[in-house]
């Protein structure tokens, strides 16, 4: 500021200015966080844009629906980018239902074990323990995924799930979901391995959650008579509601996203069967099995299920967020 | 800080009045049921005495000591909880009144460490015996906390908590105006019971964590510093709403103004710290128990006395 406004009388006294190291300081640092800050939306958009150029010709060819929809992938080998001259036929469904399968599968055996082991770990270990079997949880969601595809490859599939995939033919085998005949791998091996693979992310989170609960609102339901699972049903749950919701969309996120466990669990087949006992392929696994081989048309064929496995995260993303939303609406939720 | 006597006198006597066979009766039937209380025995250097003793009692503990792990916060409480009258805990900060409080409806069952010696009987049965319900204690004992703590619902689903986890199967909505009328909260907030309890001002949530734990229709009514957090307006409230309850509550209050011990307690036990010499264990005690009118009046102890008249902590 100019020496001749300083000196007017209504102006504050020259101690509250701001002196001159925070002038320089405040402005350098605003700056440097506002470019940081918009850097990764720029690094995100031009993800996006990158993928979905790449990918708009098979869009072209296939029609977008028809991409969707199609239930046949064979990669073409022409190296143009004119969608006129691609051989190739791209139906990326068989993927997208496993994906869409395999992560649900996780998701709801995940989640209610998840939600009881937390319980287990914040209310019921006895307190020594506690401590211990959180670090443990943590520990195991830090396990490297290829460990998990070997150990359900080589142990879990032959020793647990393909007896278990027998009995389930046998008891269950005419209703779609699970006609046989069994592989072992398939989906539902696949699924299950990806529920055990999220489930200490969730249950660290659910637990973090649980336990920043007001203990005063809980004492006023101890108050009133409530049970400690009353407590863990109408107070504790409902607060944490958002939190759950957002641990399971991490926990849904990393199982729409998983390659390599699937890769090796999954059977990899083209074709696809909507029963759960059968063979498949997700899109992630897909892109990782085929990409080294695959001709300039193929590449964009995988872009092309790049740009639909973005989408797909994209919407559970939304749907989580106006889940919670609207939960927090009705409930009258202040936390929200 | 200290009431003045005539003022005590004013606000303790009209309430008494109704309640027949409350303090009047207690006092007359005094000298003939004298033998009815053994005299209390303390390890205190200074016993506790009661000199007049409660006829009809909620609660009766005999040698009641509270520990946190190793470390005895309150010793050797021995005493009476008149029904359907307020007994007030009062004593210096940190000698076991909130401690002493919530092991009357096993709140103390939550905290890590806390156990109870001595026997607790309240209505007869002993609250701490093996096959009681904590759970069904707590329902029959309600407690209002030092910070007003509604749930993240609806005013409307405040009230109802209890009740619903209760199984109550009759008239909800009715349950609910009644809980709130009673406790004057009604006509401020009966346009928005569907608005979050957290809207309210702090003296209205007090008002209505009372509602919601008058709601389950408790027997007794525990309340620990339940005006800390509010005005002296509030405050007049919540102490005009506790004469009114107190014809069908039992009412314990823990307070640390003195002057609101005076204006709604009927009895006053009034508690404080003894070093132990050797471990320099604080553990507290009860120092004396009696009518609030003799406890800031005619106080028998030097202790308490001090302690009233504000020249002890
Ligand atoms: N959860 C706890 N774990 C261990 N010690 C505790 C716990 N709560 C209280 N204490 C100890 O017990 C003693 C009595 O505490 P309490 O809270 O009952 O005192 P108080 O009379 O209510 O005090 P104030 O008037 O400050 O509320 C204190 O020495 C305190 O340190
Ligand atoms: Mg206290």
């Amino acid at each position: 500021m100019s020496v001749i406004t300083d000196q007017k009388p209504q102006d504050p006294p020259p101690g509250l200015r701001s002196r001159k190291r925070r002038r320089v300081a405040d402005p350098a640092f605003r700056w440097f966080v506002t470019i940081t800050g918009t850097s990764v939306f720029i690094i995100l958009a031009a993800m996006v844009v990158r993928t979905t150029t790449e990918a708009w010709p098979i869009f072209q060819h296939q029609g977008f629906f028809g991409f969707l929809t199609g239930d046949r992938w064979v990669s073409g080998g022409s190296r143009s980018d004119d969608p006129a001259d691609f051989t190739g036929v791209y139906g990326a469904w068989p993927f997208i239902y496993g994906t869409l399968v395999t992560a649900l599968i996780a998701i709801v055996l995940a989640l209610p074990l998840a939600l009881c082991i937390a319980f287990y770990i914040n209310q019921l270990a006895p307190r020594r323990l506690r401590k211990p079997l959180s670090y443990t949880v943590e520990m195991l969601a830090a396990v490297p995924s290829i460990v998990f595809g070997m150990w359900g490859l080589f142990w879990l599939v032959p020793n647990v799930l393909r007896p278990f995939f027998e009995w389930l033919e046998s008891w269950a085998g005419g209703f779609f979901l699970f006609e046989g005949p069994v592989f072992g791998p398939g989906y539902l091996a696949a699924g299950i391995v990806l529920a055990i693979m999220i489930l200490p992310i969730i249950t660290a989170i659910v637990r973090e959650v649980i336990a920043v609960n007001p203990m005063d609102q809980q004492n006023a339901a101890y108050a009133l008579g409530a049970t400690r699972f009353e407590v863990m049903r109408k107070v504790i749950l409902p607060s944490s509601f958002s939190g759950i919701v957002g641990a399971s969309m991490l926990g849904l996120g990393r199982a729409v996203g998983e390659t390599i466990a699937v890769m090796m669990l999954i059977g990899s087949t083209k074709s696809w069967d909507s029963s759960l006992l059968q063979r498949g392929d997700s899109m992630a696994a897909l892109i990782a099995s085929l990409f080294k081989e695959a001709t300039p048309e193929g590449v964009r064929g995988l872009m092309a299920i790049g740009v639909a496995l973005f989408l797909f995260t994209m919407v559970i993303n939304v749907a989580a967020r106006l889940l919670v939303w609207r939960i927090g609406r009705v409930a009258g939720d202040a936390a929200v | 800080m200290t009431p003045s006597p005539t003022q005590t006198e004013e606000r303790t006597a009209p309430p008494a009045g109704p309640g027949a066979a409350g303090p009047a009766a207690d006092s007359a039937a005094d000298s003939a049921a004298a033998e009815g209380t053994p005299p209390e025995e303390s390890t205190a250097t200074q016993p506790a005495e009661e000199q007049e003793p409660v006829q009809d009692a909620v609660f009766d503990l005999q040698d009641v000591s509270v520990r946190y792990g190793s470390f005895i916060a309150v010793g050797d409480i021995t005493m009476k909880v008149p029904r359907h009258q307020v007994t007030a805990f009062i004593g210096p900060s940190g000698c076991g009144k909130s401690t002493l409080l919530r092991c009357l409806n096993r709140m103390n069952d939550l905290v890590p460490g806390a156990s109870v010696t001595g026997e607790l009987i309240y209505n007869g049965e002993n609250v701490y015996a093996p096959d009681v319900d904590p759970a069904e204690v707590r329902r029959r004992i309600g407690m209002v906390f030092q910070k007003p703590n509604p749930f993240p619902k609806s005013i409307y689903e405040n009230v109802a908590f209890g009740p619903r986890l209760n199984g109550f199967s009759g008239d909800l909505d009715g349950l609910v105006q009644q809980s709130l009328e009673r406790v004057g909260l009604w006509s401020e907030v009966k346009d928005k019971l569907k608005e979050s309890g957290h809207a309210l001002s702090g003296g209205q949530q007090q008002r209505l964590c009372i509602a919601r734990a008058i709601a389950v229709e408790p027997d007794v009514l525990l309340m620990d510093e339940p005006c800390s957090a509010l005005d002296p307006i509030a405050t007049l409230k919540i102490e005009d709403l506790i004469h009114q309850l107190k014809s069908t509550y039992s009412i314990v209050i823990v307070t640390h103004n003195m002057q609101q011990a005076a204006r709604v307690s009927d009895r006053t036990a009034f508690f404080s710290v003894n070093i132990d010499d050797h471990q320099g264990m604080r553990t507290g005690r009860l120092v004396e128990y009696d009518r609030t009118t003799k406890i800031f009046n005619n106080p028998a102890q030097q202790r308490t006395e001090d302690y009233v008249t504000g020249r002890f902590g």
